[in-house]
């Protein structure tokens, strides 16, 4: 059995562990919030350019020589995945989540013989891929010194994936990230934003006669980069809300569990305490009986 | 009948602006400047670096842009642009800065005429802001 001070010092310990917890969890909390209402603000800017993308998709005449970057290469053969990770742990299964998600389908690409390359966006995405995909990544890119989500990095990681595109170094390019639903809840989501999925645009009642100023096609190719760039950055805002929803609860969940550490430990030490008490009162008794 | 319309300017972070009573706004869509009156077409463009001017009933204001597209339907004028700054606030060190960079940017061999017209045009406007 442990000793009185050993006890003692494993109670501080876990102690100092509880407050630590509980300061993250704090500090979580009230980034959490910022990370939403960042979120909430940018909602407008991508529904509108989603909006826009679709009547002018609806709009364009000539489907053959629509923009590479909306209607495909026409092949399906390399595909890009764009992991978004966050850059720090103890966020519970945040980074994990996503990875698994990437995995998975990871697997079916290469089981169905089709080339895999992978670009991690966040540290900690990395160090999971590394081991078993280290060949497959050809970028890593890592946001540690910008302290809050911002449009200037979603354009850095666009221009990468749409510089490579341009060199026909992929057909289908696919993001990874988690979809902030509440505090508790973080759904990973996989998202294919080159070519654009048809499948968003089904509501085609709402078809508006637009002028267009210049062409079509003209507007598309210049808009279809900068939707790349949104969705990223669409992308980068949820998963901060979730990083940070997902480190309040694994933190809160730490404090809880530290607290009911220190109880237990606190009834074995004032057990053991009573034991020492006992034993002395017995050899001083049997002491005295002796005499 | 009023003369109204609503204006909406949004960019990526947040929405940077969203008025009612708004009666015309030029913009400096690609092709050429454009005035927007109420009741004008569903239309759908993109701009190039300019001064955006709103008239309203409080008055009239002024903002640089970069880049964004606009769409107009029925009678919202929605902005959408990842750089705007109103023209009474803009920060001059910021104006010196993007006039340098850009001009550094049109040395460059490797230009198309659509992106040579683009800087050019950016250059021209920050400058006329610096000399004001």
């Amino acid at each position: 059995m442990a000793s009185l001070d050993d006890l003692k010092k494993r109670i501080l310990s876990v102690k100092s562990t509880q407050k630590i917890t509980k300061a993250m969890k704090m500090v979580a909390a009230a980034k959490l919030k910022r990370a939403q209402e960042n979120a909430e603000k940018g909602r407008p800017y991508s529904e509108k350019m989603n909006n826009i993308i679709l009547n002018l998709s609806n709009g364009i005449s000539d489907k053959e020589n629509a923009p590479k970057l909306l209607a495909g290469t026409g092949n399906d053969k390399v595909h890009l995945c764009v992991v978004l990770t966050s850059d720090r742990g103890l966020c519970g299964g945040f980074n994990s989540n996503i990875i698994k998600k990437a995995k998975a389908y990871f697997s079916k690409i290469t089981s169905e013989g089709k080339n895999l390359k992978i670009i991690t966006v966040g540290s900690k995405g990395y160090d999971q891929l590394k081991r078993q995909y280290s060949d497959k990544i050809v970028n890593k890119i890592s946001f540690k010194e910008s302290k809050n989500v911002n449009f200037f990095d979603a354009e850095k990681v666009s221009k990468i994936i749409i510089e490579s595109f341009q060199k026909n170094e992929f057909d289908v390019c696919t993001i990874f990230y988690n979809k902030f639903k509440n505090v508790i809840t973080q759904i990973p989501q996989a998202q294919q934003i080159i070519p654009l999925k048809s499948s968003e645009t089904g509501n085609e009642n709402e078809k508006d006669n637009y002028e267009f100023e210049p062409e079509e096609d003209e507007i598309l190719g210049n808009l279809l980069p900068k939707n790349i760039s949104t969705q990223i950055f669409k992308a980068m805002l949820e998963n901060s809300a979730s990083e940070q929803g997902s480190r309040m609860s694994a933190m809160d969940n730490a404090t809880r569990n530290a607290g009911e550490m220190v109880d237990k430990l606190t009834i074995q030490y004032n057990r053991s305490r009573q034991a020492a008490i006992t034993k002395e009162l017995i050899e001083i008794i049997s002491g005295a009986e002796s005499l | 009948m009023s003369e109204e319309f609503k204006l909406e300017i949004v960019n990526p972070e947040k929405s940077f602006l969203s008025k009612e009573d708004v009666t015309e706004v030029l913009v400096p869509a690609f092709e050429g400047d454009m005035g927007i009156l109420k009741d004008h077409i569903s239309i759908i463009s993109f701009l190039k670096p300019g001064i955006l001017k709103v008239f309203s009933k409080s008055g009239e204001d002024k903002y640089y842009v970069e880049d964004g597209i606009i769409e107009f339907k029925d009678n919202t004028l929605s902005i959408l642009t990842s750089s705007i700054f109103s023209l009474d606030k803009i920060d001059r060190s910021y104006v010196s800065q993007s006039l340098s960079d850009t001009e550094k940017l049109l040395s460059k061999e490797d230009l198309d005429d659509q992106s040579r017209f683009l800087i050019s045009q950016k250059i021209d406007v920050l400058k006329s802001i610096s000399s004001n």
